[in-house]
């Protein structure tokens, strides 16, 4: 089934429980059709020159221009790991295996956690804000009137960029968590950095690893997904773009929040 | 050309349009007026198929574009140019490759050959010099032209104007009047124009329509047209200052501001 955009703002006037029920469905719906036709014209994003160029320029917005928030809270979330549980262990003569902890809950769960919600809040907001805009200055009615499909030409290079880039800022958020961890076993817990380093090294599991990485590409997915959906079915001029922004953010942070849970649920059970 | 059969449109509950049919014929330049909210725009919007009918059927060129989906919609969307009301002209993009945009993406063709085709379209509106720029570089009317020479690149067979002179000091306004005039004479463009702008309409138009709750009346000539007697019609022409008397001589002295090849009026 083909995506249409008159289909995304035939609705919403309709107050009973029942229809706004109705209506949650219908957008999810919707939703999961826009990415869907998304992944499928992932190859036009490879043979077309002028598609791979613009991918390039979205994993370069998403990947280098969100990389100083991840480095500065990758390093501060190690930091405060670090020192939370360090201070704990100390109490039963455990400090030294603090890498272990770090890098463990920064694998399986930190790293992929905050880089959704950093690119929630960084990308997420601005794809709403600019394909909102687009929607409400007749922008993307002009691509469908010349035949560009807006999904193709808008959505599907993002949704690359996203799928590629979040996992590889997961992993970069890992690796400055562990070192972040590290600087303050060092200087708070006198713990040395090797030895901090050797323990971590030896407790990071593959597994674990590779489950984070699903999460943040999964991640990626789902708030590319719905900052697309919400900027193509903005109505109302500058108010609907705000609308649309903060939809889409707190949407973002909720479902990160809802299926990073499951996917932990998926991977690790009793 | 364009023809719509008993067209139903209900949005939000209210009937925008009301069982309209109309057809407009192959290169005539056809006006619709209206207030405010009328339905003018859902109208042009059901021609391309950017909105659906209710009920009833929109037809273009034999393609029944309001049931058309996939390739048949696009070969039906080929045919058209549509500027709309503020040029929606892609912002992070130059002047140039906004109107590239159609031929870089849907024509396999050479650059050198965008490139030509390109300059054509932008000396057509006179901006083969502001290619470069930025579309918050230029001014609201240069934005309009430079959205008509997007319209007109892939040379079409009908151009859909939504507005055109909207917020245009009157010069600039007449500059795309006389504009939307020689396209039609010159390429045999059928044109649809969307306006408030009456005294625009009177002049360049084939045919003037008026869209009152939902219905077209008194679809005929300008000169038919003004001398209306519909209480809707009259109120709009005479809070415009058009007698039925007409505007004999404006003509020569309006579109010579904008054109140096002057449709000659009857």
């Amino acid at each position: 089934m083909r995506f249409t955009r008159e289909c995304l703002y035939a609705d919403c006037e309709e107050t009973s429980l029942y229809q706004l029920i109705q209506q949650l469905f219908s957008i999810v719906g919707r939703g999961t059709l826009l990415t869907v036709e998304a992944i499928f014209l992932f190859p036009y994003q490879v043979v077309n020159h002028r598609a791979r160029k613009e991918f390039l320029r979205q994993a370069y917005v998403v990947g280098i221009k969100s990389l100083p928030v991840v480095t500065l809270v990758g390093l501060f979330i190690g930091m405060v790991l670090a020192l939370q549980v360090g201070l704990e262990m100390r109490r039963f003569n455990q400090e030294y295996y603090i890498g272990a902890g770090v890098m463990i809950s920064s694998l399986r769960e930190m790293g992929s956690f905050m880089t959704g919600l950093i690119l929630s809040a960084c990308v997420g907001s601005s794809m709403a804000a600019q394909i909102g805009t687009m929607t409400v200055n007749d922008e993307i009615a002009a691509l469908e009137i010349m035949s560009i499909n807006p999904v193709r030409y808008l959505v599907a290079p993002r949704l690359a960029a996203m799928m590629v880039m979040a996992p590889l800022l997961a992993f970069y958020s890992c690796v400055l968590s562990v070192v972040g961890g590290g600087i303050v076993a060092k200087t708070q817990l006198s713990v040395p950095f090797m030895t901090y380093m050797k323990i971590a090294v030896d407790s990071a599991d593959r597994y674990d690893l590779f489950v984070g990485l699903f999460k943040a590409l999964i991640f990626g997915v789902l708030i590319t997904g719905i900052s697309c959906l919400e900027g193509l079915r903005t109505t109302q001029g500058a108010v609907g773009v705000g609308r649309a922004t903060r939809q889409a953010v707190v949407v973002s942070f909720l479902m990160v929040l809802v299926v990073g849970y499951m996917v932990t649920r998926m991977f690790y059970t009793l | 050309m364009i023809r719509f059969e008993q067209v139903t449109k209900i949005l939000g509950g209210q009937k925008i349009l009301d069982d309209v049919s109309l057809t407009i014929e192959k290169g005539e330049i056809f006006t619709i007026i209206g207030s405010s909210g009328s339905g003018k725009s859902v109208t042009l919007k059901h021609i391309v198929r950017l909105l659906t009918p209710t009920h009833g059927k929109v037809f273009v060129d034999g393609i029944e574009v309001s049931a058309a989906e996939g390739a048949e919609l696009e070969k039906a969307r080929s045919l058209f140019g549509y500027l709309f009301q503020g040029g929606a002209l892609l912002g992070w993009m130059s002047v140039f490759d906004n109107v590239a945009l159609p031929l870089r993406e849907r024509e396999r063709i050479s650059e050198a050959e965008v490139e030509k085709r390109v300059m054509e379209s932008l000396k057509m509106v006179g901006l083969e010099n502001d290619g470069h720029k930025f579309p918050n570089e230029i001014s609201g009317g240069m934005q309009k032209r430079a959205g008509l020479a997007r319209a007109i690149i892939h040379r079409p067979q009908i151009i859909l104007y939504d507005e055109p002179t909207s917020g245009l000091d009157p010069v600039t306004a007449r500059t795309i009047d006389a504009l939307i005039h020689r396209l039609n004479a010159e390429l045999g463009i059928t044109s649809v124009v969307v306006t408030h702008d009456l005294q625009g309409a009177v002049l360049i138009s084939d045919r003037i329509a008026m869209l009152v709750r939902g219905k077209f009346v008194e679809p005929s000539t300008p000169e038919a047209f003004i001398k209306a007697t519909h209480p809707d019609v009259r109120a709009f022409l005479d809070a415009q200052f058009i007698p039925p008397e007409g505007m004999a001589g404006q003509w020569q002295s309006a579109v010579a501001v904008g054109s140096k090849t002057p449709r000659t009026k009857e």
